[in-house]
């Protein structure tokens, strides 16, 4: 029997487009939205981001003008809205790297459709997440000196024992990294833009941000390196960020902050929230523009199977919390759950437990993974679930420490309100101009998992 | 070397080069406004499996000044056309090990002899508590490194290609297969393109690029 080489076709665990696709056929589904002029569909929902994107700078120069006396926290909730959200924001980005990388490395050809959306959304939601810290500074023209090393007149430096000072370096490499990666991965679909492109000023544009690119294969053989590199250094970098993230809580004393757990469970929170919002994008998306043959239902099924996954490690690890909280035997700790579960912030703590743990049970059933309009309530939902786990983890723990004499209750202005709804504007905004302007699919790299099926068998 | 050049004229489309004249050029369209030069000849596959072998035929052959262009990584290419494994990581990763080396550093002068902040006689150079920024410049500079040298290697930033002039870039881009044969290699002659016909391909064309014209794009 002569052996057969594995082909990329092999790996696949559903057909990644229609029997007789072609070249041209893909080229045309992904070039279109940046071709032609924007539908109603997509005037509607940017008119909607734009809005939303404009609650958030009146709140953001409310914040900066008046200080942020404005938002609700105080003694002894002094981290409020803005963290949640900075938490929040980072993890939804947790996705993005985790299908643009760890899916890379592992092989699963059929991240090729939706890596791109979820690179991009990686890149937006850390750009939300970082401006809830800089506002929070109160000063956020002044940010940089406190957060940043630099010779001064002083001679004071940063605390490099502080996980405050690990997230600054954390989250800026984060953005860093994952705006590289996402450039890297869009070169060649830039040059494909370029060469299809009628005017001369798309022509221009294009082709100076795909700084030359001419698909020789001396270029894809070192290109290809780098690609493999990045995921590689990227995998470690996106736990280390949500790790670092959870060492602001872990290396503090606050009961129910001061765990070992919370590491693995904010990565696992991370990657099922991310999921969630990669969901509820690309569902719209592919309706938007019409995509559903390049991104497919059994795409989504593989998300929300993942989604499925991760909300039981997050189901574990909210009975995990409790039992360890009971058996450590501490006053403190075992008061604080009791009082997450039952206090007066227990709409909270049933909100998240509810949306991360058992809407997402519904995932078990074939029809909920596979159609569009069933899954989206629970993507929004698990969303939720996922902010109040943020809000139950930072409130509730504050709100009532060792001593009962410094107990409070925290409560959000509208300031905060609008901040959190202004940051979806903002989000969405961008994810809207990002798919009418650029390719949101990774033409070079689904065409690769397409067309190669005969020649991929071909070594020395 | 002896680079034949070939003077085209000063009309006629890039996509056109047969010789006859549009009536009337249309916006986006590039007119030639000086001359062109014969670079070499570009062979045109639909089929990556028929470009891996004719890339087989051209390695055997001796040549070293030549390229496949795809829209896509062909697998198998590389051995095809006789590279070897990229150093792109190798010194990417220096680099990146150069960071964290030049990030532990920062913090150890930062904290233990810059400013050292004596706190219950706990030691300066805490080196657990570096661990994660030394960490994330590690990451930081093997990242901004594969950028830079990807650059570098792919030499990319050079906005401009035969492959434009002669317009054969926009099929190249979308699903056809391409390899150059260029007039710098020693083996070049008159007679190259027959090898592409030897080949099996049944397009083959002449490559040109434009002289100087001032324009980058």
């Amino acid at each position: 029997m002569s052996a057969r080489p594995v082909t990329t076709e092999d790996l696949l665990p559903f057909p990644l487009v229609p029997e007789g696709t072609t070249a041209k056929d893909i080229d045309d589904a992904v070039s279109l939205p940046m071709e032609s002029f924007p539908t109603r569909r997509w005037w509607i929902a940017f008119s909607f981001s734009l809005g939303l994107l404009l609650i958030f700078s009146v709140n953001v120069t409310i914040t900066v003008s008046q200080g942020i006396g404005t938002w609700g926290v105080n003694n002894p909730v002094g981290w409020g809205f803005a963290i949640v959200n900075l938490v929040f924001w980072i993890g939804i980005g947790h996705a993005g790297t985790l299908i643009s990388a760890i899916l890379f490395l592992f092989r699963q050809h059929w991240r090729t459709a939706i890596a791109r959306f979820a690179e991009a959304m990686t890149l937006f939601a850390v750009l939300c997440a970082v401006q809830f810290p800089v506002l929070h500074t109160g000063r956020p023209w002044l940010a940089i000196y406190w957060m940043v090393p630099y010779p001064n007149h002083n001679n004071l430096w940063t605390n490099f024992r502080s996980p405050l000072e690990w997230d600054v370096f954390a989250i800026s490499t984060y953005g860093t990294v994952s705006f590289l990666f996402w450039f890297l991965g869009l070169i060649p679909d830039l040059a494909l833009a370029r060469d299809r492109a009628k005017h001369p000023l798309r022509k221009f544009i294009y082709g100076l941000l795909s700084l030359g690119w001419n698909g020789s294969n001396r270029a894809w053989s070192h290109y290809e390196r780098a690609y493999g590199l990045f995921a590689a250094i990227a995998t470690p970098l996106v736990l280390s960020v949500h790790s670092v993230i959870s060492f602001d809580f872990a290396a503090s004393i606050v009961p129910g902050w001061h765990t070992t757990i919370f590491p693995p469970y904010f990565v696992a929170g991370a990657i099922l929230s991310g999921f969630a919002m990669v969901t509820l994008v690309v569902v719209l998306l592919r309706k938007m523009f019409n995509l559903q043959h390049l991104v497919t239902e059994s795409h989504l099924e593989v998300m929300n199977k993942i989604m499925l996954a991760t909300a039981l490690m997050v189901g574990y690890a909210y009975a995990s919390e409790f039992f360890v909280a009971w058996y450590s035997g501490v006053l403190y700790e075992k008061y604080v759950f009791l009082n997450r579960a039952m206090g007066p912030y227990a709409w909270g703590y049933w909100s998240m437990v509810t949306c991360n743990v058992f809407v997402p049970q519904l995932l078990w059933f074939k029809k909920f993974r596979r159609n569009p309009w069933l899954m989206v309530p629970i993507v929004i939902l698990v969303n939720v679930g996922m902010w109040f786990e943020r809000f139950v983890i930072i409130v509730t723990s504050l709100h009532r420490d060792y001593l009962p004499a410094a107990w409070g209750m925290y409560h959000p202005t509208w300031v905060d309100a609008g901040l959190l709804v202004g940051s979806f504007g903002l989000f969405f905004t961008l994810v809207l101009l990002f798919v009418r302007f650029l390719p949101t699919i990774a033409v070079s790299e689904l065409k690769g998992a397409v067309l190669q099926k005969h020649a991929g068998a071909h070594h020395e | 070397m002896n680079k034949p050049i070939v003077e085209v004229g000063t009309v006629g489309l890039v996509d056109d080069l047969s010789g006859t004249i549009p009536s009337k050029p249309k916006l986006g369209d590039k007119l030639l406004e000086g001359k062109q030069e014969k670079v070499g000849v570009v062979g045109l596959f639909d089929d990556p499996h028929a470009l891996v072998k004719a890339a087989e035929k051209v390695r055997d052959a001796g040549w070293k000044q030549w390229d496949c262009h795809t829209p896509f990584p062909v697998h198998g290419l590389d051995a095809a056309m006789g590279l070897g494994w990229s150093k792109l990581p190798t010194i990417a990763l220096s680099l990146g090990f150069t960071g964290a080396a030049l990030a532990l550093l920062m913090q150890y002068w930062m904290s233990a002899v810059s400013y050292p902040v004596h706190i219950g006689g706990k030691p300066l150079f805490s080196w657990p508590a570096f661990v994660p920024i030394t960490f994330e410049m590690f990451v930081l500079f093997t990242a901004a490194g594969t950028v830079l040298t990807g650059l570098w290697m792919c030499k990319l930033g050079r906005w401009h290609s035969p492959l434009h002039d002669s317009g054969v870039m926009a099929e190249v881009s979308s699903s056809r297969f391409a390899l150059v044969l260029s007039a710098k290699d020693e083996l070049w002659s008159d007679g190259a393109r027959s090898l592409l016909d030897e080949a099996g391909c049944t397009d083959v064309r002449d490559l040109f690029e434009d002289v100087d014209d001032g324009r980058i794009l």
